[in-house]
C-alpha cells in the first residue's frame, strides 16, 4: 500500500509539473503570436517596402540626345547608331579568361586592358561593363561569330553623338565626353544621368545641356538574391531631348573656316537687325569627334601642343587689341560728343615728323605721311596722326561710353560659352581700380588707334561694326534660333525709323515689343557719316580695303582694316621696315578686318581677324570679301527660309 | 502481476484500433501536407527533387508510424536504454566516419539517406530518461545518487553533438533531457541554482564558442551589424513574415523565397516561406495545429497508466513545444540563428524518422494504455 501511496504521489506531481510546463509552452506561443502580429499586421508597411526594394530593381536606360542643327534644319550633331561590347558581369564565370578571348578577337591592348579591370573594379557584380563603345563592323561581326564562346559577351547596338560637318563647328558646336564628378553636381545633368550616359563637355552641348540631355527611361526587373533579372515589371521609355535649331549657315560656317585653313585666326558673320550669328569660326580647329569616345593620348597631345591653339575658340576667346577696327567708333564718339568737326584738317607729315604729346612721338603707320586729311580722309586711309589728335580732344572716359555702348567691354552671347571672354573698354576710374594708377593722357592717344589697354574679340568687333551699319540700333546677337520674334516685323520696323529721319514724329521701335530694340546714337548724320567713310575705305581710291571691294552694287560692301601690333614697335623696326613675311611669326601684327555688306540696304556685318598675318588690308580683308560674296549669295534663301519656306533647304 | 500481463496480451486488434488516437493522425496528416505545399512552393511551384523526396520520405515514415504504434509500449521501455547506446554509438561513428557539409560533421551515409544521429539522440534520450524515471521512487528522485546519472547520461550526447558541431540540437537534447528530469519531480532548487550558475558562467561559455557561433550570437542582438553576412538570414527571414501580412501574399507568389532572398528555405526557414505567403492567418493556423498535436500527446500521457508512458509523453510533447519554439523563435528573430528544423515541416529525412518514431511511441503508450510496467 505504501508503494501504491507513493505511486499515487508520483504521478501526482509527473501531472502537477507537466501543467506548470504547460502554461509555460502557453505562455511562449502567445509571445510568438504577438510577434507574428507586430511582424505581419503592425509593421507590415516597412517590410512591404523592404520586400519590394530587395524584389525590384531598375535599370536606367540611356536617352538619346537631342540634336543640333543649323538655320536651314541641317543637323550638325546628331545620334550615330556605334557598335558596342557590353559584358553582363554576374554571367561571366572567369572574368581573366573571358577578357583574354575578347583581347584576342578584337585586339585590345594592354593598357585598355588594365582600364578595364579598373572599370569593373568600380561595379557592382550584377552591373554591365561596357568594354568598348565603338566597335568597327569587323571586331561586331567578330564578335558575334564567337559569341558561343563568351559567356556574358552581348554585342550592342547602341547611338552615340557623331559630328557630320566635325572640325568645321567644334567651337560652335563643342563636344561631349564622359561626365565628370563636377558634371553630375549640375542639377540638369545629376537628374537625367544613367551611368555610361556622355554629357556636353563645350559649347552648345554644354551650355543647351537641359535641352539636349532628354529624359531616362527606367526598366524595372524583379530580380533574386544574386541580382539576376527574373522578369521585366514595368518600362517607362526614355525620351530624347530637344532639338536645338541654331542660327549658323553650315555652308558658311564651312566656307569661313575654309578660308581660315592653315592660319590662326576668327572669322564671324552676324545679321545686323536680328542678331543672328550666320558663322562663327575659328582656327585651327580639331576633331569633336575624337572627344566622343575618349580621346587618345597621341590625339590630345597633338591637339594641346599646337603653337597656334585650336583649343582656344578665338572668335569669343580671343583678346586682341582692335587696332584700327576702332576707328569708325572713335570717329562717331566724337561726333557724337561734337568734339570736331568732320571738316578739321590735320596734317600727317610722316615718320621724320611723328605727332608729339609731352616729348612722346607717336607714329603713322604711313613711312611718308598721308598730307592735310580730314575726318573722312582719315578713316578711309586709316591716317593715325588724325586719330591721335581726336581722341586726345575726345578723351578716354567719353570714348568708352560709346565703345560700351555699340558692344564692346562686355560678352556677346551671354552664358552659352564658359570661356567668352568680356574683354577690355578701359577709362580712367577703370585704370585707377585695376592698376592703382592714374590715366596718361598718351594712353588716351594710342587707345584712339585701338591699341593700349583696349582688347576685343572678334565677335565683339563684328557686334560693334553690325549695331554701326543697322543705323545705330541696339540688337541682341545669339546663336540659338528665336522663334519668339517676328524679325520681319522688326526689321520693317527699324526700316521706317531709319528712313524717317530725321523727322521722327514717332519711334518706329516702340512698336517692337522687343525691348532691346533701341536707338543708340545721338544724330543719326554721324552714324551715316561713318558708314560713309567706311564706303571710302573700301570702294575708294587710296582706301585701305580697296583692292578687295566689289564693284557690282550686290556684293557692294564697306569695312575698315585694322593691323594690331602685338609688340611695341622700336625705332630700328621702322628703319627697317620689314615685310610680313621676313618677320618671325610670334611678332608679326594681327590682321583684322571688319565690314558690312551689302553697302546700300546692309543686312550683313562681318569680321575676321588673322592671327600674326600682318596687314589687315593684305591678311584679312581679302578673306572677308570673299565670305561677304557668299554670305549674299545665301542671303535670298536664307531670308525665304526663314520666313516659312522650309522647303528650300 | 500475472493478471495484467493477461490483460495486456489480451488486447483485441479491434480494441486496438478503437484506442488509435485519431485526431492526432489527422494532425499530422495535416501537417504533412502543409509541409508538401510549402515544399513544393521552395521549388518555384515545380514538382521536383525536393518535393519528390519529401512526399516519399512522409508516407515511408508515416507507414513506419503507423506500424510501430502497434509495437507495445512495454517493449519500447525494455529496449530503452539500448535504444540510447545505439543512438551514442552512432553519434561516435559519426565524429569518426561522419560526411561533412559547410563546416560541419553531422551525418552517417546509408546510401538511401544520409542519417543524422543527433536527431535520433532527441528521441532516445528521452524515452532513456523515462525509463530511467519510471522506476525511482519520487523519494529517491531528490538523492545526489540518482541525480548524477542522467546528468552524465545527458551530458556524453550533448557534449558529442557540440563536437560536430551542432549547438541548436545539442540544446535541444539537453532541453528534452532537463524536461523530463523536471516532470519527474526534481526540487525546484536544483533547476534555480543550475539556471543561475549557467547565467554566471555565460560569458566563460561564450568564449569557448566557435566564432561562427559567436558572431550568431552578436548577431542576434544586433542584426544590422553585418546585414550581408551573419545578420542577413535574419533580416531576409524578418522581410518576408513581415511583408507577408495578414492574409500572405498567396501559395507560389512568396517573392522572397522565391527570388531566393532566403537562406536554407526548405529546411530551418520553412515557416518563413510558409509565412510570407499565408500570412499571419496562415501562420497562426499552423501554429494552432502544433498546439493541437503537443495537447493530444499530453492527452496521451494523462490517459497512461505508466510512468513512463506518462513521462515519455510529457516529455516528447514539451520536445516537440521546444522545436517548434525554438525554430519559429529564431526566424522570427527573437532567438539566435541555431540549426533547429520544423518538425513535420522541414526538408530532412533524419527529423522527419525521429519525429515519426517519437509519435509512433506516443501513439503505442496510447493504444497500450492501461498496460502495467513492471518496475524490473
Amino acid at each position: 500500500m505504501l508503494n501504491r501511496g507513493r505511486n499515487i504521489e508520483k504521478g501526482r506531481v509527473i501531472t502537477r509539473r507537466m501543467f506548470i510546463l504547460a502554461a509555460a509552452k502557453i505562455l511562449l506561443f502567445a509571445g510568438i503570436s504577438s510577434r507574428l502580429y507586430n511582424l505581419q499586421i503592425s509593421d507590415r508597411e516597412k517590410y512591404e517596402i523592404l520586400s519590394d526594394k530587395n524584389r525590384i530593381r531598375e535599370w536606367k536606360t540611356p536617352p538619346q540626345r537631342g540634336i543640333i542643327v543649323d538655320n536651314f534644319n541641317k543637323v550638325l550633331a546628331s545620334n550615330d547608331r556605334v557598335f558596342q561590347l557590353h559584358l553582363i558581369l554576374d554571367e561571366i564565370n572567369d572574368f581573366d579568361v573571358t577578357i583574354f578571348k575578347i583581347k584576342n578577337i578584337i585586339g585590345l591592348d594592354q593598357f585598355e586592358i588594365k582600364k578595364l579591370y579598373k572599370k569593373k573594379e568600380r561595379l557592382k557584380p550584377w552591373d554591365t561593363l561596357v568594354v568598348s563603345d565603338n566597335l568597327t563592323w569587323e571586331q561586331f561581326s567578330k564578335i558575334n561569330l564567337y559569341l558561343h564562346e563568351l559567356e556574358g559577351a552581348k554585342p550592342v547596338l547602341s547611338t552615340s553623338r557623331f559630328y557630320p560637318y566635325a572640325n568645321d563647328l567644334v567651337h560652335v558646336v563643342g563636344y561631349v565626353g564622359d561626365a565628370s564628378p563636377k558634371d553630375l553636381e549640375k542639377s540638369e545633368i545629376k537628374e537625367n544621368f544613367v551611368p555610361g550616359l556622355k554629357v556636353g563637355k563645350y559649347g552648345i552641348e554644354n551650355s543647351q545641356e537641359k535641352m539636349l540631355i532628354g529624359n531616362y527611361g527606367i526598366k524595372r526587373y524583379e530580380v533574386n538574391a544574386s541580382g539576376k533579372r527574373i522578369s521585366q515589371i514595368d518600362y517607362i521609355k526614355e525620351r530624347q531631348g530637344n532639338k536645338v535649331n541654331l542660327t549658323i549657315d553650315i555652308e558658311i560656317q564651312k566656307y569661313a573656316q575654309d578660308l581660315l585653313k592653315g592660319k590662326a585666326g576668327s572669322i564671324c558673320a552676324m545679321d545686323i537687325y536680328t542678331g543672328e550669328v550666320v558663322a562663327m569660326a575659328s582656327s585651327p580647329t580639331y576633331d569633336p569627334n575624337k572627344f566622343t569616345h575618349g580621346i587618345n593620348q597621341k590625339d590630345w597631345q597633338e591637339i594641346r601642343n599646337d603653337p597656334l591653339k585650336p583649343l582656344i575658340n578665338k572668335s569669343i576667346a580671343g583678346l586682341y587689341s582692335p587696332g584700327s577696327t576702332f576707328k569708325p567708333l572713335v570717329a562717331l564718339a566724337a561726333l557724337e560728343y561734337g568734339i570736331l568737326d568732320p571738316n578739321k584738317t590735320i596734317r600727317c607729315k610722316g615718320h621724320k615728323h611723328p605727332y608729339e604729346l609731352y616729348g612722346v612721338k607717336y607714329h603713322c603707320w604711313k613711312k611718308e605721311g598721308h598730307g592735310y586729311m580730314k575726318l573722312r580722309n582719315a578713316i578711309k586711309q586709316s591716317c593715325d596722326i588724325y586719330f591721335y589728335e581726336m581722341a586726345r580732344l575726345l578723351g578716354v572716359d567719353k570714348l568708352s561710353i560709346i565703345a560700351k555702348r555699340y558692344g564692346l567691354g562686355t560678352n556677346v552671347l551671354g552664358d552659352l560659352y564658359n570661356d567668352e571672354k568680356n574683354g577690355l573698354v578701359p577709362d580712367t576710374k577703370w585704370k585707377r581700380r585695376a592698376l592703382e594708377q592714374s590715366w596718361y593722357l598718351g594712353e588716351t592717344v594710342i587707345n584712339g588707334i585701338g591699341q593700349g589697354y583696349i582688347q576685343t574679340t572678334p565677335l565683339q568687333l563684328c557686334l560693334m561694326t553690325a549695331q554701326i551699319a543697322n543705323g545705330g540700333y541696339k540688337i541682341k546677337p545669339h546663336i540659338i534660333k528665336d522663334k519668339s520674334i517676328n524679325y520681319k516685323g522688326v526689321i520693317s520696323k527699324i526700316k521706317l525709323d531709319q528712313s524717317n529721319y530725321p523727322l521722327h514724329e514717332r519711334n518706329y521701335l516702340d512698336d517692337i515689343n522687343v525691348e532691346y530694340y533701341q536707338r543708340m546714337y545721338h544724330k543719326k548724320s554721324n552714324i551715316n557719316f561713318v558708314l560713309d567713310a567706311m564706303f571710302g575705305s573700301t570702294n575708294e581710291q587710296y582706301g585701305t580695303s580697296y583692292k578687295s571691294r566689289y564693284d557690282d552694287p550686290k556684293y557692294q560692301f564697306a569695312g575698315k582694316t585694322g593691323t594690331s601690333q602685338v609688340r611695341r614697335i622700336t625705332d630700328l623696326d621702322r628703319e627697317l621696315d620689314l615685310d610680313t613675311e621676313q618677320i618671325e611669326y610670334k611678332k608679326r601684327d594681327h590682321a583684322l578686318y571688319v565690314a558690312f555688306a551689302p553697302y546700300k540696304d546692309p543686312r550683313y556685318a562681318i569680321s575676321v581677324i588673322i592671327e600674326h598675318g600682318g596687314s589687315g588690308s593684305k591678311a584679312a580683308a581679302p578673306l572677308a570679301s570673299k565670305l561677304i560674296k557668299r554670305i549674299i549669295d545665301r542671303h535670298k534663301l536664307r531670308e525665304q527660309f526663314n520666313n516659312g519656306n522650309t522647303s528650300l533647304a | 502481476m500475472l493478471r495484467e500481463r493477461i490483460q495486456a496480451s489480451n488486447y483485441s486488434f479491434l480494441d486496438k484500433l478503437r484506442s488509435i488516437d485519431y485526431l492526432l493522425i489527422l494532425l499530422i496528416i495535416a501537417i504533412g501536407s502543409i509541409s508538401v505545399f510549402a515544399i513544393y512552393s521552395t521549388e518555384g511551384g515545380k514538382f521536383s527533387f525536393y518535393t519528390k523526396n519529401h512526399i516519399i520520405r512522409l508516407s515511408v515514415f508515416f507507414s513506419l508510424f503507423l506500424v510501430l504504434s502497434f509495437v507495445r509500449v512495454s517493449t519500447w521501455y525494455k529496449n530503452a536504454y539500448l535504444f540510447y547506446i545505439v543512438g551514442l554509438i552512432l553519434l561516435i561513428t559519426v565524429l569518426l566516419f561522419g560526411i561533412s557539409a559547410s563546416g560541419a560533421t553531422r551525418w552517417i551515409n546509408l546510401y538511401f539517406l544520409n542519417l543524422q544521429p543527433s536527431e535520433l539522440m532527441k528521441i532516445a534520450v528521452i524515452i532513456c530518461f523515462a525509463r530511467y524515471y519510471h522506476r525511482i521512487q519520487s523519494s529517491d528522485i531528490q538523492s545526489y545518487k540518482f541525480l548524477i546519472q542522467p546528468i552524465i547520461l545527458l551530458i556524453i550526447p550533448c557534449y558529442l553533438v557540440i563536437q560536430q558541431p551542432d549547438l541548436g540540437t545539442s540544446i535541444l537534447i539537453a532541453g528534452s533531457g532537463i524536461a523530463i528530469i523536471w516532470l519527474a519531480g526534481l526540487n525546484i532548487k536544483y533547476f534555480v541554482y543550475s539556471g543561475l550558475l549557467l547565467l554566471v558562467s555565460l560569458p566563460f561559455v561564450i568564449s569557448i564558442l566557435k566564432p561562427y557561433q559567436k558572431s550568431r550570437i552578436l548577431t542576434f542582438f544586433n542584426p544590422d551589424r553585418d546585414p550581408l553576412g551573419a545578420g542577413y538570414q535574419i533580416i531576409q527571414s524578418k522581410i518576408a513574415i513581415g511583408s507577408g501580412g495578414f492574409f500572405g501574399k498567396g501559395f507560389l507568389k512568396g517573392t522572397q523565397s522565391y527570388l531566393e532572398f532566403l537562406p536554407e528555405k526548405h529546411t530551418d526557414f520553412i515557416f518563413t516561406l510558409f509565412s510570407e505567403e499565408f500570412g499571419f492567418l496562415g501562420s497562426i493556423i499552423l501554429l494552432f495545429l502544433y498546439i493541437l498535436l503537443i495537447y493530444r500527446i499530453i492527452n496521451v500521457g494523462l490517459v497512461s497508466r505508466s510512468f513512463f508512458a506518462k513521462l515519455y509523453c510529457f516529455g516528447f510533447a514539451t520536445a516537440i513545444f521546444l522545436y517548434v519554439f525554438v525554430n519559429i523563435a529564431m526566424v522570427l528573430g527573437m532567438l539566435p540563428i541555431v540549426g533547429a528544423p520544423l518538425p513535420i515541416m522541414s526538408y530532412g529525412g533524419s527529423s522527419l524518422l525521429s519525429i515519426m518514431l517519437g509519435l509512433s511511441i506516443v501513439m503505442s503508450c496510447k493504444i497500450y494504455n492501461q498496460e502495467q510496467i513492471s518496475v524490473y
